[in-house]
């Protein structure tokens, strides 16, 4: 058996996969943060709570109406991206005037109230839900065992990540967000709609929060505080890429979930927070982020 | 980058007015224990410290912190072992549990105040979810049942704190030392050079006048005093818990002071008075708290960001002008 550090490589290989798949989850989660924080300049503490909800919708449409997962996976973001408009609309606009930092308050409040909403009526208690049958089972590779679910994971959150970064970056709809996010009066000037556009940006991406909760059914148990612990990790992983890129989000919350995954290896007591010494060192050597740049 | 500015002097009450109100509030507070439930005072002290403390950073820095249930919950921790386990005095837990979270404020506050504004709030919720995490794992908190039966002990070896009345006055008076450390710091040239990072960092700057410098020891007072809060709390209740070391702690606190009213001396207090007596009515009501919390953060935001006291003196100065003016 192969060795690496005393570590038989069949463990590690686990153990990086493992990490990708919670790497995946922070960068479907910091990715729309940074969109979110680019276009509309409100950094969104609800979107754990949006990412809960995701969760939630999928498991509640399944144990009461019978509709299974990949209805599900599909049902979850356009309502979870629904609300987030709504919201948005209804709400959060009212705040762009004032100080950035009571939108963040505004978020925080809307994140304790869903997940007090939700604790009243389902309980703490996580709900279990079923592997889909397509998904279940795994590969025999030799050396491991390759779970099908996990792979899925790590394939369609690389493919909307992806997704993402070419809408924003290469199509027409990307032009005017980024166009938006440089000067929002000449844009309008030239004709665009941008309240419609912030609000469809806040849709889109609180979706993709929503569109990572019915993801995560089926390996976390879906439960009212599932969201809060995520984003607290996903604001670390945000201050150690720095929002300044899309790319750089991505990579980021892919690369610190592989970096947890080897710390679970060697010092296992540590994985939990081995984010936050990541942040720590990132603030002590470049303070703006990795990718950063200071706004 | 700061949060909205609300006071511009208050030396302007006629010295009459503020003379009463201090005399009033020194009997309220001296009378109360008599008709309501002593020990729901004393929770409700500690949190007035608590949110006051926050105010320093919070409101007279306009550094949103969302991360100070690590000071509070921390020096929970620290005081509770030190009774328990160690078998320390009560002065000298408290003394314990105040240098540990000011020793964290320093580091927490050394790394916070490189990142400005909305990140410097992530920093800190972040640092403080690294203590919470700290806390589940390590042997000494007693993981989700946290520290029980916490002895109070004898207060310079004379005075027995298990009588609860006597534990009020105790609190009461390590409490308003606080409050009078937060009203010397903010009226002392160290609490005007704040205000003044506050409404225009570059021009303090080019005064000659380190900024961070300033920030990070506002911080560490900060983290003191909300260090003091939670020993004294943990004490009182005789138990030390996760739930202090929370994120929803953290902004708990940072409601009680938004409601309040930032940048008030006062303020803070009024919004944890106010917070703490809803969660006792709530508690027996059956309503979900959590629940009610988020919502009144969202309406305390979008509605009156001058908070309680804020809008009760906007309203009093107003109403005044336009009588003089009549």
């Amino acid at each position: 058996m192969t060795e690496f550090f005393g570590v038989p490589v069949v463990v590690l290989l686990g153990q990086v996969l493992l990490g990708l798949i919670n790497g995946s989850f922070y960068a479907l989660l910091s990715l729309g943060l940074a969109i979110i924080f680019g276009m509309l300049n409100v950094i969104n503490f609800s979107h754990g709570a949006f990412y809960m909800l995701g969760g939630f919708v999928t498991w509640i449409i399944f144990s009461h109406l019978g509709i299974g997962y990949w209805p599900g996976l599909l049902i979850a973001p356009i309502v979870v991206g629904l609300i987030g408009a709504l919201s948005e609309r209804l709400l959060l606009r009212h705040l762009y005037g004032v100080d950035p930092l009571y939108s963040l308050l505004f978020t925080f409040g809307a994140a304790m109230m869903l997940e007090g909403l939700f604790r009243y009526i389902f309980g703490s208690a996580g709900k279990p839900y079923p592997m889909p049958s397509a998904l279940s089972g795994g590969y025999n590779l030799g050396f491991m065992f390759l779970p099908v679910y996990r792979v899925w994971v790590i394939a369609i959150a690389l493919v909307v990540c992806f997704g993402t970064w070419f809408a924003i970056e290469r199509t027409r709809l990307g032009a005017y967000l980024r166009a938006g996010t440089e000067n929002p009066v000449l844009v309008q000037a030239f004709g665009i709609n941008v309240p419609a556009l912030l609000t469809l940006t806040y849709g889109f991406c609180v979706g993709l929060a929503g569109f990572a909760g019915a993801l995560a059914a089926p390996i976390y148990q879906v439960g009212p505080s599932m969201g809060a612990n995520l984003i607290i990790i996903v604001f670390a992983v945000v201050v150690i890429g720095g929002m300044g890129s899309i790319a750089g989000t991505i990579v980021t919350g892919l690369a610190l979930g592989i970096v947890e995954g080897l710390t679970k290896v060697f010092f296992p007591t540590a994985s939990a927070i081995t984010v936050f010494i990541m942040m720590i060192l990132v603030l002590m050597i470049r303070p703006n982020g990795l990718f950063g740049r200071e706004r | 980058m700061s949060l909205q500015s609300v006071s511009k002097s208050q030396t302007s009450q006629p010295v009459s007015v503020r003379a009463i109100f201090l005399v009033a509030l020194v009997v309220i507070s001296l009378v109360a224990p008599f008709f309501v439930y002593p020990l729901f005072l004393t929770k409700m002290l500690c949190f007035i410290l608590f949110a006051s403390a926050v105010n320093i950073v919070l409101g007279y820095s306009g550094l949103l912190t969302l991360g100070h249930a690590a000071f509070f919950g921390g020096a929970a921790y620290i005081a509770a072992h030190a009774m328990k386990v160690w078998g320390t005095p009560f002065e000298v837990a408290i003394l314990l549990a105040v240098a540990f979270s000011s020793a964290l404020g320093l580091l927490f506050g050394f790394l916070a105040i490189r990142r400005q504004g909305i990140y410097f709030a992530m920093v800190t919720l972040a640092l403080a979810q690294m203590i919470y995490f700290l806390a589940i794992q390590m042997p000494f908190t007693g993981g989700e049942d946290g520290i029980t039966a916490v002895p109070r002990g004898m207060l310079f070896g004379v005075i027995d704190l298990h009588d609860t009345l006597t534990m009020y006055y105790v609190v009461l008076v390590l409490v308003a030392f606080g409050m009078l450390v937060i009203w010397r710091a903010i009226n002392s040239p160290f609490g005007h050079v704040l205000a003044a990072i506050k409404e225009n960092e570059a021009r303090v700057t080019s005064l000659g006048i380190q900024p961070n410098r300033y920030k990070l020891i506002a911080f560490v007072l900060s983290a003191a005093l909300s260090g003091l809060a939670g020993a004294l709390k943990a004490i009182a209740f005789q138990v030390a818990s996760l739930a202090d070391v929370t994120w929803h702690m953290s902004g708990e606190v940072v409601l009680m002071t938004l409601l309040g009213g930032l940048s008030t001396l006062i303020g803070p207090g009024i919004g944890a008075a106010v917070v703490i007596a809803l969660e006792h009515y709530l508690s027996t009501s059956g309503l979900p708290i959590m629940f009610m919390i988020g919502l009144i953060f969202m309406v305390c935001v979008m509605l009156f960001r001058r908070g309680i006291y804020g809008e009760l003196r906007e309203w009093y100065r107003r109403s005044r002008s336009a009588r003089d003016h009549s």
